[in-house]
């Protein structure tokens, strides 16, 4: 267990040490504080289990089409459970990520969430598949420019589809909460760290200890897990646009460490895992917390490209497709398809593991060491480089000076990194080191300075401070 | 040679302090305004477009350039006007209704003025109602619409027939684009163009519009 101090806000208790002893911990399939949700999901204590997400091919969402989009998500189900049995998955995660008309209208995404649970309970009590669900309303708080992030009604059928999401039938509560993002997004497209660091480890944190501290307390009232968030439209967002060639390799790496101090949050406030499956900075999450992790890679092809496929996987607990839309491909629907391609991955992943530690520890290297000199955002999720940056981030318990020191701590190992030849990167990205280095550098010492030095940059910017207690 | 002018070079590097000073010298000189804008400025913004297009810039390079490229335009866009001189195309831009994601939008639209278009951004999630409005209030010659989600792709053949109805599809060239949006879609909703990426956005933007 890792050790955890009161912080000013009563609600937040921050990690002080890592729950992960040493890097040869740091494996996949075993978490220090594994969980056991749904029909006896065993998550983080020896097994790598598939998650398993999907969504609907391109349809409006309305009255006259809901009966197929209901249709369609049973469709989808019952080929997934399906497949699970006669593959004899050692469990299965289902998550329903609800499109913005089921968080709107959350009597719509608790209407899906019954057909899903439903379907799965039929599973589970026919074949004995161990089995659970995940739902995560997508935040719609950001509807609105500026977005009103405590209040509103955004907020409201957000809240309301957080409170149906036990009597629905889910087993965990997830979200990729948005605070911040309104910053965000503009720091990335212009690849400004200071901006972005100021939406990433002042704003962000600020929502997420706001909205985990209520997540968390419907969960306990409705007897059901607080399980992770994601910095997916921060850091996925940097991740895509590298991917585009749009902002440098390097600048995504560390927003992708800079992500990390906000994700801790949910934790600090009782979020137990498994996270979200696009928090690639996962590994982070469980280095410090012990919780049971999801991630996702090359066998998230279906949705996106990304370039850390292999090394996503090495530490992971629960090995998702990310989403699939439901299209009919030649042996079946998409959804079906992606949930074998995860059960032969984790069959693989889990025949390793029982061969004992060393075999465990030798499948995790190959896959670290597949992808981690290609690309730095691979490198960043290092087992070796994931502990020695959780170290510095957590001798602070402010998030924004755990980001400062998080962003410091990348840009040393990807410096070091790139002179002794580990990892590679391209000519035009070597300047980017420069420029963030001295960005960082100049950062300034404390929230509060760090807030002062934005004020006049942000006088016209969609945002309002009072959304996230600020002045 | 153009692309040995200090405006050029100012453009390229995205100095938007030198490339004001530079503008403002060049006019006090006597330099003709379209004759700056076409002989150095342009050509700058078009050099930007060609190192992004070959992976040598960013799009953060690329949008400190339209800003310096911006910050010369304030200074000859009443000179220019004054003369009777309009910008290569009014472009009505937004995301359409239901989607909020606006990254690629913002940059397709930092492109397009650096290329010269006057573009009036209606923001994200964006009604076929105030998507006309705009055209008609701007007489605009460009309508670009972008979306992320396969859900919301749907929306962008309501615009067009939301045009047709209300009479202005004649007038306006519809351009479309976001992660899932293809020359198939495009095709088969009957938009007039296609991009993928902000920099061919330009490109194709002037492809619209008559010689």
């Amino acid at each position: 267990m890792s050790a955890l101090s009161t912080t000013a806000a009563p609600s937040r208790v921050a990690y002080r040490s890592l729950a992960v002893a040493s890097v040869d911990e740091l494996v996949y399939g075993k978490a220090p504080n594994p969980i056991c949700v749904g029909r006896g999901l065993e998550i983080g204590s020896g097994t790598v289990v598939p998650e398993i997400n999907f969504t609907l091919p391109p349809i409006d969402i309305n009255e006259t089409t809901w009966p197929e989009i209901r249709r369609q998500y049973a469709s989808m189900i019952d080929g997934v459970c399906t497949r699970a049995v006669a593959l004899e998955a050692p469990g299965l995660l289902v998550e329903f990520e609800t499109l913005p008309p089921m968080t709107n209208r959350p009597e719509w995404g608790a209407e899906i969430t019954s057909i899903l649970a439903e379907r799965i309970h039929e599973a589970s009590d026919r074949y004995g598949l161990k089995a659970a669900l995940r739902l995560t309303p997508n935040d719609s708080r950001d509807h609105i420019r500026p977005p009103k992030m405590r209040s509103g009604p955004y907020w409201d059928s957000m809240c309301r589809l957080f409170d149906l999401a036990g009597p629905s039938g889910a087993d965990l509560i997830a979200i990729e909460s948005t605070g911040g993002k309104e910053i965000c997004d503009e720091g990335l497209m212009n690849a400004d760290l200071r901006t972005m660091i100021f939406a990433l480890g002042v704003l962000a944190p600020r929502d997420m200890e706001f909205l985990w501290s209520h997540i968390v307390s419907v969960c306990r009232g409705a007897g059901i897990t607080p399980a992770g968030d994601t910095a997916c439209g921060f850091a996925n967002t940097a991740m895509v646009l590298a991917e585009q060639r749009m902002v440098p390799r390097v600048f995504a790496a560390v927003v992708r460490v800079a992500s990390v101090p906000r994700g801790l949050v949910a934790y600090e406030c009782g979020a137990v895992g498994p996270s979200k499956d696009c928090a690639y900075e996962g590994p982070y999450i469980k280095a410090i917390t012990g919780a049971p992790i999801s991630m996702e890679g090359r066998s998230a092809a279906c949705a996106h490209l990304s370039s850390v496929g292999n090394i996503s996987q090495a530490v992971c607990d629960c090995w998702s497709n990310e989403s699939v839309q439901n299209v009919r491909l030649l042996s079946a629907y998409a959804p079906t398809v992606s949930l074998e391609q995860l059960v032969y991955d984790c069959r693989l992943l889990n025949r390793a593991s029982a061969g004992g530690d060393s075999d465990r520890l030798r499948m995790r290297n190959w896959l670290v060491e597949s992808d981690s000199a290609l690309d730095p955002q691979a490198y960043v999720l290092r087992p070796d480089v994931v502990m020695r940056i959780s170290a510095e981030i957590i001798k602070e318990e402010n998030p924004y000076l755990r980001t400062r020191n998080a962003v410091a701590a990348a840009l040393a190992e990807l410096k070091s990194a790139q002179a002794s030849g580990e990892l590679r990167i391209a000519g035009n990205e070597v300047k980017w080191m420069d420029r963030m280095c001295r960005a960082a550098d100049s950062l300034p010492d404390s929230e509060e300075a760090m807030c002062e030095s934005m004020r006049d940059q942000l006088q016209d910017a969609p945002y309002l401070p009072s959304e996230y207690g600020l002045a | 040679m153009s692309d040995q002018h200090p405006l050029y070079a100012a453009v390229l590097e995205g100095d938007a302090p030198t490339a004001r000073k530079l503008t403002q010298a060049a006019v006090d000189a006597g330099e003709d305004p379209q004759s700056i804008l076409s002989n150095y400025m342009i050509p700058a913004m078009d050099e930007v477009g060609r190192l992004f297009e070959e992976n040598e810039y960013f799009v953060p390079e690329l949008l400190i350039a339209a800003r310096a490229m911006k910050g010369g335009l304030e200074i000859l866009r009443p000179l220019l006007a004054a003369k009777g001189a309009e910008p290569v195309a009014k472009v009505v831009i937004g995301t359409v209704r239901g989607d909020l994601h606006d990254i690629g939008k913002n940059l397709v639209a930092a492109m397009l003025e650096g290329g010269g278009f006057e573009v009036i951004d209606l923001g994200v999630d964006v009604s076929p109602e105030k998507f006309v409005a705009a055209i008609k209030e701007h007489n605009a010659q460009i309508v670009a619409m972008s979306a992320l989600l396969t859900t919301t792709m749907p929306g962008m053949k309501s615009i067009i027939d939301t045009l047709s109805s209300e009479g202005v599809r004649g007038s306006v060239k519809v351009m479309i684009g976001g992660a899932p949006v293809t020359q198939r879609y495009a095709d088969e909703i009957g938009a007039d163009a296609f991009s993928d990426n902000a920099s061919g956005a330009v490109r194709t933007a002037r492809s619209l519009i008559p010689a």
